[in-house]
């Protein structure tokens, strides 16, 4: 489990200045089975594939990658420095754990995993990702999504 | 995500999260209270040296420069082996070959008006992926070498260690406040982790 004591003192204290954010309502909807569900991966870490046009700094738009891509194919775009890449470079799984989720469909404790999956790229103010959430949702759904792994870095 | 290449681990990671989801009634919010088994994330690397018979850093910055290739040479095949361990690398956002990418920040380094390498991408940005494929290339090359598994060491190496690190501590002081804001941001803000700065008692902008 990552820990604020484990986090450089830069970042710890920037984390710790961070507004928490207050909601309205707590919704909660209990879903289907783990074993009947899809599930679609969203990470922060600015993955694309390689052919894709790189994020850019403070882009707040997304990639998609599609379930064939292979790890070889994809890279990482995100802007900060102040996170450690070495886990992504050894292994993919780490920040994208597709080959896991497949793993866990062949021992039936989720159903199965999506076609395409999505990146965004952290560290924005979070608002400023709700036209490419709208759109990854939509996305989603047309393909039957019902859970989502958001995987943050 | 649990640690690299531990499959277990990050299913189990997996399993405890996805599990989250048959609460009856939430939202749910826990800690995973497995941590990294001890060994692979010490701290204390102080004097650790690169088994790799680097050319002693040299002090001024015309041999630093020549020697940036050099270096690059003497890492390549722990590179090569890292990618045909992984079948796979990170290297590449810059699209340019690494000895190019290399020559690309000398170049830039020897005078800031060097035009990028690729017409369609502003010098600035241009930098920053070539630096990025750098760092990525050295990290992946001396991940794996036995005893290098800790992100940390492999860290601690490339800014305290090698000629890539000292050219990239140097353009940092160079272009703080370069006229081009990108660049400048890039020096401030866009290179070095802000540990390394924090460590050397360097301001962190």
């Amino acid at each position: 489990m990552a820990r604020l004591e484990d986090i450089p003192e830069g970042e710890r204290e920037m984390l710790k200045a961070l507004a928490l954010p207050s909601f309205d309502t707590a919704p909660f909807v209990k879903g289907k089975p783990l074993s009947q569900r899809r599930v679609s991966l969203l990470s922060t870490a600015a993955l694309q594939k390689r052919t894709d046009k790189l994020f850019y700094r403070g882009e707040a738009g997304y990639r998609v990658i599609p379930g064939s891509t292979a790890p070889n194919d994809i890279i990482m775009a995100h802007g900060s420095v102040n996170f450690d890449r070495s886990g992504f470079q050894q292994d993919l799984n780490v920040c994208f754990p597709l080959e896991r989720l497949h793993e866990l469909v062949k021992e039936g404790f989720i159903g199965s995993v999506a076609d395409f999956h999505y990146t965004v790229q952290g560290g924005l103010p979070p608002e400023r990702n709700e036209g490419a959430a709208r759109q990854i949702a939509g996305l989603m759904k047309r393909e039957g999504v019902d859970t989502v792994l958001l995987v943050p870095i | 995500m649990g640690q690299p290449n531990d499959a277990e681990f990050q299913k189990r990671v997996l399993r405890a999260c996805l599990g989250l989801l048959e609460a009856e009634s939430g939202p749910v919010l826990e800690d995973y209270l497995e941590d990294i088994p001890a060994g692979s994330a010490e701290y204390d690397f102080t004097g650790m040296s690169c088994p790799i018979d680097l050319h002693p850093v040299p002090s001024n910055d015309s041999e630093l420069t020549n020697s940036l290739v050099q270096e690059i040479g003497q890492i390549a095949p722990w590179y090569e082996l890292a990618v045909d361990q992984r079948k796979r690398t990170t290297v590449g956002i810059s699209e340019l070959d690494i000895l190019d990418a290399a020559r690309f920040l000398i170049d830039f380094i020897e005078d800031p008006s060097s035009p990028s390498p690729r017409p369609e991408m502003d010098v600035g940005p241009m930098l920053k992926h070539t630096c990025e494929d750098l760092k990525a290339f050295y990290s992946e090359a001396m991940s794996a070498q036995p005893g290098m598994s800790s992100s940390l060491a492999v860290e601690n190496w490339l800014w305290n260690e090698t000629v890539l690190g000292k050219v990239l501590w140097n353009f940092r002081e160079e272009h703080v406040d370069d006229p081009d804001a990108y660049i400048g941001y890039l020096a401030r803000r866009g290179l070095i982790p802000d540990r390394q700065i924090q460590s050397k008692g360097a301001p962190v902008f």
